[in-house]
């Protein structure tokens, strides 16, 4: 006997599952039409690999996930591609999305199928590149894609690997169905995971409101080491944290996945996909759905072909339409309500309910919370719905996830109690989404600060070394000058004889050239400014002067050369005065000029 | 017809609050009966009257505050303050002393904090510790003698008369003093023994007192059978006051002993029926407990060292104050955490 614990919490509402476990599985027809959606499985959206006008065949890819998470789409059934556009499908916000649209040719031919015989001599990854290619994705709900979920972390090593067939959810058959009819294709797909992963432990855990279920599971797992785990009846057992707790005593860590805590759940139907690719090759193109509801005279399971419009079933099913008040797909508990017939089922698409208006009434009005603590009593993750109801409708989000709103699983347990009638998970889900748009929103935020602050950083670091730069350059001249002049002392003191003439084209020159040349050239200028000195010390004033201008001149070059390389608003106010300390240079230069003149006049007049 | 268009869940079972109330008011029912039997029709006609005057006040300042009127009528949360105040007011209490605490109750603790669910304090404790104040006499010496509805109790009419009537003349041998109010005030003068002999007492604990008190207990169990309550503050209250009877009142020639604090006074009514008020109560099973047992602790410490002989209301109120301190501090833990997040989000002890 498998040991079994309790999870705390929980509600006891009717089963409502004898309606459609009456009759048996029946096979749905190829519809007229085959409606496929592009993204059935979390991750990202399949892209289209046919054209329109393409004929396929059954089992034949039409889509693929090439970058990033997902799983290939494949064509339930063979004819001819008639569109690739928006359409309805199933989502709670009734949005149309890509969907691939099939027009069957009535034959339903498979394409050639490449059945495995003995996957053990195969090596895991092209185990597991089959499972990927057989498009096959969690089909209890999520729509993660299996594949990858086979593949947990290197350092979580799976020891308890689960079968969920607890099917906790009221109205809900198809996973009953599935381990009645499809046993061995459970235990078959759930040994190809099990080979794969290499847990020390295997269990199917069934709620015990499935006798039928039960007797056909444990027959088919004779002889192997596979338990079969009969949980009680409550609702949610079949939530993945609670079955975990239910079945190992062991929470999953919150934000964290059972592979942290080397567990690992399936879904039964999963388990038969797995089965199928494997040993038929075939890739997941049907699944197990129950129609039921009052609104419909035959409620019962059906094996229909992903894309089959749900209108289609419940025609099948005798649909009263005078009756249908509300049509939830999924459970009553979690599942959505569509506003369209015509959406198709996809691969995690499990249940639709066609409810009179008497068997889901419309719930009263709401009315003042009295905290009464029924809330609390039922909820299977242990908060405090009432604090967090007070606190989403009263937009205090940061209280509202201090008391963990981010572990509620919306399994709704709370609102079916709650004797003021408030639609408590409504609440939590506005509040989730407003936290995270405030999220989003401060990320963006976060990341055009940064953005911002780097720019100033990089400004103020070009600003210092342009400034750093100026520095040297300013060192160098005064080096420069320093040497120049020390060298026309020594000059002076040698009285050697200066080319005065040259050295004065070249000044008018430099005047109109780059500062480095002038620099160069500098030397050579002074020379002669310092053997007039000797002579006549007013030469020397006037030499030093055209020095101090020059200086200046090549100081708002050197600014000016840098102001346009960074495009600056100050080009102009430097160009002006570039202009002006040329005239200042050659006013300066003309005067010494001139008085050079005087000079050498001096003597021959003297 | 369009498709109903709804948030889960679909399905919904909840038993509505007023159902809830209707549940609360059947079960004090024993209670009320053992009152009538042993103490005459006063708590009967305050009951009526109350609950009455409650539903009166209620409508009018719903219309006032221009809400829906029969909406929250319906919800029989009014009823249940009346009726709380009725069962705990003294037999004989005058019409308009009545009249007050539901006033203030109905209209003060409750509607002017915001109506259902809004109020911080047990509206029938804050009319009742009010008229406790501000009218001692009439909330000290109305108290029906034990007489047994059919041996000599004041009739029907006569009842009626009195607590109605303009002049408050006492009349002998109608009231007497509560078990409590007697062992407190003589015992610091007499023996446990002496004390005792007052016919007040009777011959088990409290004449009269432990027929009510255990019959409160019966509809108590009944709300817990029913999970509209959860047994966490009765037990928790009952332990705290057992706990510091037994700690520091085991002398019975010094302090009143056990069986009189459980069984001769509010205590029952308190416990079952008044501490677990959900509203102005604590949230997790921990808070619960701690709410509780502060209520049992505060309950003894008034009746053995302070002026009161009885000392629910007080009590409560005073852990009212504390609720929203408790609840932060005894969120319990949630799936898949370590512990829990106590304090206040942004400060220290998460």
């Amino acid at each position: 006997m498998t040991q079994l614990w309790d999870f705390s919490g929980g509600i006891h509402p009717p089963q409502n599952k004898q309606q459609s476990t009456r009759r048996p599985l029946r096979q749905a027809p190829v519809p007229e039409l085959v409606v496929l959606p592009l993204q059935q499985h979390i991750g990202e959206p399949a892209e289209v690999i046919v054209n329109v006008g393409d004929h396929v065949l059954k089992g034949q890819k039409v889509a693929d996930v090439t970058t990033g998470m997902g799983v290939p789409v494949h064509a339930s059934t063979s004819g001819t591609i008639e569109a690739v556009e928006q359409r309805p499908v199933p989502h709670p916000s009734g949005m149309a999305d890509w969907c691939v649209v099939l027009k069957p040719d009535g034959e339903d031919q498979w394409c050639s199928l490449e059945p495995v015989s003995n996957y053990k001599q195969m090596e895991r990854e092209q185990v597991l590149q089959l499972i990927r290619e057989a498009g096959i994705s969690g089909m209890g709900g999520a729509g993660f894609p299996t594949d990858i979920k086979l593949r947990p972390p290197r350092d979580r090593k799976v020891e308890t690997l689960i079968v969920n067939g607890a099917e906790c959810e009221p109205y809900i058959t198809a996973d009953d169905i599935t381990m009645r009819e499809q046993a061995d294709s459970v235990v078959a797909g759930l040994q190809v995971m099990a080979w794969i992963l290499r847990p020390a432990r295997c269990v199917i855990g069934i709620e015990d409101n499935k006798p039928e279920a039960i007797t056909a599971m444990r027959a088919a797992v004779e002889g192997t080491q596979i338990e079969i785990a009969v949980v009680p009846t409550k609702y949610p057992s079949g939530g993945e944290k609670q079955l975990v707790e239910i079945l190992t005593g062991l929470e999953i860590p919150s934000g964290g996945i059972p592979a942290d805590i080397g567990v690992m759940c399936q879904n039964v139907g999963t388990a038969v996909a797995v089965s199928r690719a494997v040993f038929e090759g075939k890739p997941l193109i049907s699944r197990i759905i129950t129609i039921t509801g009052e609104a419909v005279r035959e409620p019962g399971n059906f094996e229909a072909l992903i894309g089959t419009p749900i209108t289609n079933l419940l025609e099948l099913s005798g649909l009263d339409v005078d009756k249908l008040n509300r049509l939830v797909l999924g459970g009553p508990m979690m599942g959505y309500t569509l506003t369209d017939h015509s959406v198709p089922i996809a691969k995690t698409s499990n249940c639709v309910i066609a409810a009179t208006a008497s068997e889901l009434p419309a719930p009263p009005p709401e009315q003042p919370c009295i905290r009464c603590g029924q809330c609390a009593e039922v909820c299977p993750m242990e908060l405090l719905p009432q604090q967090l109801f007070w606190y989403s409708k009263s937009a205090e989000f940061e209280k509202a996830e201090h008391l963990n709103l981010f572990d509620c699983i919306e399994c709704g347990a709370c609102s079916y109690v709650c004797p003021s009638s408030i639609p408590l998970v409504q609440y939590y889900r506005f509040a989730k989404g407003e936290i995270r748009q405030q999220n989003a929103e401060q990320l963006k935020a976060d990341r055009a600060r940064e953005r911002f602050e780097a720019r100033q950083a990089r400004l103020e670091r070009e600003q210092q070394e342009k400034e750093q730069r100026r520095q040297e350059r300013a060192r160098a001249a005064a080096e420069a000058q320093e040497k120049k002049k020390a060298e026309a002392e020594k000059a002076a003191a040698k009285g050697e004889a200066v080319d005065e003439r040259s050295a004065k084209s070249a000044l008018v020159e430099q005047a109109l050239e780059r500062k480095k040349a002038k620099t160069a050239r500098a030397p050579e200028n002074a020379e002669p400014n310092n053997s007039d000195k000797v002579e006549k010390p007013d030469i020397e004033t006037l030499e030093k002067q055209l020095m101090q201008a020059e200086s200046k001149l090549n100081t708002m070059q050197g600014m000016l050369e840098e102001a346009r390389a960074q495009e600056a608003d100050n080009v102009e106010k430097l160009e002006r005065a570039v202009a002006k300390n040329h005239d200042r240079v050659k006013r300066a230069k003309d005067t010494l000029d001139k008085a050079r003149e005087h000079l050498s006049n001096e003597p021959t007049a003297g | 017809m369009a498709l109903v268009q709804q948030s889960s869940p679909h399905a919904h079972n909840a038993r509505p609050t007023s159902r809830v109330m209707l549940w609360v008011i059947i079960a004090t029912l024993p209670g009320l009966l053992a009152q009538t039997l042993f103490f005459g029709w006063g708590n009967l006609i305050n009951v009526i009257w109350c609950v009455a005057l409650a539903l009166a006040c209620e409508a009018g300042f719903l219309k006032l505050r221009g809400k829906p009127i029969t909406f929250f009528l319906k919800d029989n949360t009014a009823a249940v303050t009346g009726l709380l105040l009725g069962l705990s007011l003294p037999q004989f209490a005058p019409w308009w002393v009545s009249a007050v605490a539901v006033i203030s109750a109905i209209v003060v603790a409750k509607q002017l904090y915001g109506g259902l669910g809004s109020n911080p304090f047990n509206p029938a404790m804050v009319g009742y510790a009010l008229v406790l104040i501000s009218f001692p006499v009439a909330m000290t010496t109305n108290w029906a003698e034990a007489a047994g509805l059919f041996v000599g109790a004041p009739g029907f009419g006569e009842t009626l008369a009195r607590i109605f009537s303009a002049s408050q003349t006492a009349v002998d041998g109608w009231t007497m003093a509560t078990p409590l109010d007697e062992y407190k005030h003589k015992i610091a003068s007499h023996t446990s023994a002496e004390v005792l002999q007052h016919p007040t007492f009777g011959e088990t604990v409290a004449r009269g007192w432990e027929w009510v008190s255990l019959a409160f207990l019966a509809g108590g169990l009944l709300l817990i059978w029913l999970k509209i309550i959860t047994w966490h503050i009765p037990v928790a209250v009952l332990g705290g006051l057992a706990a510091m009877s037994l700690a520091f009142g085991t002398n019975a020639d010094q302090y009143a002993p056990l069986q009189l604090h459980l069984l001769a006074g509010g205590t029952m009514l308190g416990a079952f029926f008044i501490a677990t008020d959900p509203v102005s109560a604590a949230t997790s099973h921990q808070g619960k407990l701690i709410y509780g047992a502060s209520i049992g602790v505060l309950i003894y410490l008034i009746r053995a060292w302070g002026n009161y002989p009885d000392a629910v209301a007080f009590s409560v109120l005073l852990m009212n104050f504390a609720v929203p301190f408790i609840d932060y501090y005894t969120p319990p833990r949630t799936y898949g955490h370590h512990k829990a997040r106590r304090g206040v989000p942004g400060r220290s002890g998460g």
